[in-house]
């Protein structure tokens, strides 16, 4: 089984700029421990220290919040695309500083 | 303050701060903190203005939302263009009598220039901040009120301007967007799924998205609500605030506003109470509240009221907390009691507002009728919105009569079948002060 995870470019920064890959993960704890073993400061970014989901990222299990089929308990199947999004997202990769034209 | 890059207003300086972890970012069109995900906020230096903004000052300046700009995150070379806001704050009387309310208000949007909502405050704070960091394209996700404002002052101010909003919105909102020559793209699918594609689209594009990457910004146009009430009720506060909710935003900065009135002096301090309003076909913020939760459950919004059918709102487990820390509720009513909302207020305040307003009337009726809000306090109900917008939730209402023929007979027989009340008596009318 695969499911493809996508990710914004606020959380690509830990990816080395990769914004989708497969995943082997069955369930949203599977895929939390995945991204410690392979993307630990993608995991750092999105847990908060007792290693739940930080409560500000949304999970969308294709077009459908992932609260809405059944939470962590929730069984990906093959060929779901699981993308994790900032609930308020949007704007520059911080390292970019921007000017205002004064 | 922190040394990364804060800008000055007109004496302010102002950056944005992560609620959580408290860590600045100086200005830039950002919205979450890169590090814990949390909403930024823009935070002020208020101590320059201490002694220096006074009611006097604020008096003398214009009659929109930049008499109060020395509070707003918009940069010294700003010249404010469109005169927004400074919207009436309405003694509603008949309304009172009728919902058992010795000192009802209403702080009327429904005419807020130039696009008829509250979301002309947030969006002309927006684009200040969008030309100044260089974008020549704007944009947002929208339930109608916000895309309307975006694209009207987008045009005037020359930047080019893609708007999405939910396939299923209302035709006036969809229209009154489009004629400002906007792009208007409708998304199959609901506001949230609007919201979740704009905050890609941040990514890709290089366009400044008002309630997007411009949110911090965006968000404090709405302190201006606050900054009215204040000072169109003699420079003081009220007792309660009830107030529509969506994302969950508008009430948190009006609170922010009377906090920030109280700490320079402006106005005495004073416990306010807040009350949220939301349509039971989407209440997630009001079911937090009655729960006791400082977490939001999404839900799937099923209701008529599309500009408060934001199920998974992004301010609401703030707005859910602040309530409850101010002492205040938050109910939902049924689509039917919103109309019922609109009509009453309308009867009895000449105020036509949209589902919105139909949909705090009805929450203000019912919290009087529960005791949460007493008679003599003073409450002030935000209209956010102008019914014109949304006509279609009151199809059916009003039967089409049937034409009557240009006769005085015809009408005369006509009215007396259908209101003969009206005709009253057949004296000669005379002046109400005498004769002059």
């Amino acid at each position: 089984m695969s499911i493809r995870i996508v990710l914004p470019t606020a959380l690509a920064r830990h990816t080395e700029g990769q914004k989708s890959f497969e995943s082997q993960a069955e369930d949203l704890p599977s895929l939390l421990a995945e991204f410690d073993a392979k993307y630990p400061a993608l995991a750092q970014n999105v847990k908060d220290p007792n290693g739940k989901l930080r409560r500000f990222v949304n999970v969308y299990v294709n077009e459908e919040d992932i609260r809405f089929l059944g939470g962590e308990a929730h069984r990906f199947a093959d060929g779901d695309e699981v993308m994790l999004i900032p609930s308020i997202a949007g704007g520059c990769c911080p390292c970019v500083e921007w000017r205002a034209k004064f | 303050m922190s040394s990364v890059s804060p800008y000055l207003c007109s004496t302010t300086r102002y950056e944005l701060r992560c609620n959580e972890c408290g860590k600045s970012y100086g200005n830039r069109p950002l919205s979450a903190c890169p590090d814990c995900l949390a909403p930024l906020e823009v935070h002020y230096d208020l101590e320059p203005l201490q002694g220096h903004l006074t009611r006097e000052k604020v008096g003398r300046g214009p009659a929109s939302i930049w008499r109060y700009r020395d509070l707003l995150p918009v940069i010294r070379a700003f010249q404010p263009d469109l005169p927004v806001g400074f919207t009436p704050l309405v003694r509603a009387s008949n309304l009172g009598k009728r919902l058992g309310s010795d000192s009802l208000y209403l702080k009327n949007d429904a005419v807020c220039s130039p696009t008829l909502s509250f979301k002309d405050r947030v969006v002309a704070v927006a684009l200040a901040n969008a030309q100044a960091f260089g974008f020549t394209t704007v944009g947002c996700s929208s339930t109608g009120n916000l895309a309307n404002a975006t694209a009207a002052q987008a045009a005037r101010l020359g930047l080019k301007t893609c708007i999405l909003v939910p396939s299923d919105l209302e035709a006036a909102k969809v229209l009154n967007t489009q004629v400002y020559g906007a792009r208007l793209v409708r998304i199959a699918g609901s506001y949230d799924h609007v919201n979740r594609l704009c905050t890609l689209i941040a990514d890709e594009y290089h366009w400044g998205l008002v309630n997007v990457n411009l949110r911090p910004y965006y968000a404090e146009g709405s302190k201006t609500v606050g900054y009215e009430i204040a000072e169109q009720l003699g420079w003081r506060l009220p007792d309660n605030i009830v107030c529509p909710m969506a994302g969950g935003s508008l009430m948190r900065k009006i609170r922010k506003g009377f906090q920030e009135f109280i700490a320079l002096g402006l106005v005495e301090a004073k416990p306010v109470r807040f009350f949220g309003a939301q349509a039971s076909g989407c209440s997630p913020i009001a079911h937090a509240v009655k729960n006791g939760w400082d977490y939001i459950e999404p839900q799937r919004p099923q209701t008529i009221a599309r500009s408060l059918a934001i199920g998974n709102p992004a301010d609401g487990p703030a707005a859910a907390r602040m309530i409850q820390e101010t002492g205040g509720w938050a109910e939902d009513v049924s689509d039917v009691e919103m109309v019922a909302g609109i009509q009453e207020l309308a009867e009895d305040e000449g105020v036509f507002t949209e589902t919105a307003g139909g949909v705090a009337t009805a929450v203000t009726a019912r919290l009087l009728a529960q005791g949460r809000i007493r008679r003599d306090e003073l409450t002030v109900v935000c209209i956010t919105g102008n019914g014109l917008k949304t006509t279609d939730a009151l199809q059916g209402r009003f039967a089409e009569e049937a034409a009557v023929r240009p006769r005085l007979s015809d009408f005369d027989a006509y009215l007396r079948s259908v209101q003969p009340d009206l005709i009253g008596s057949q004296a000669e009318p005379t002046l109400a002060g005498g004769v002059y």
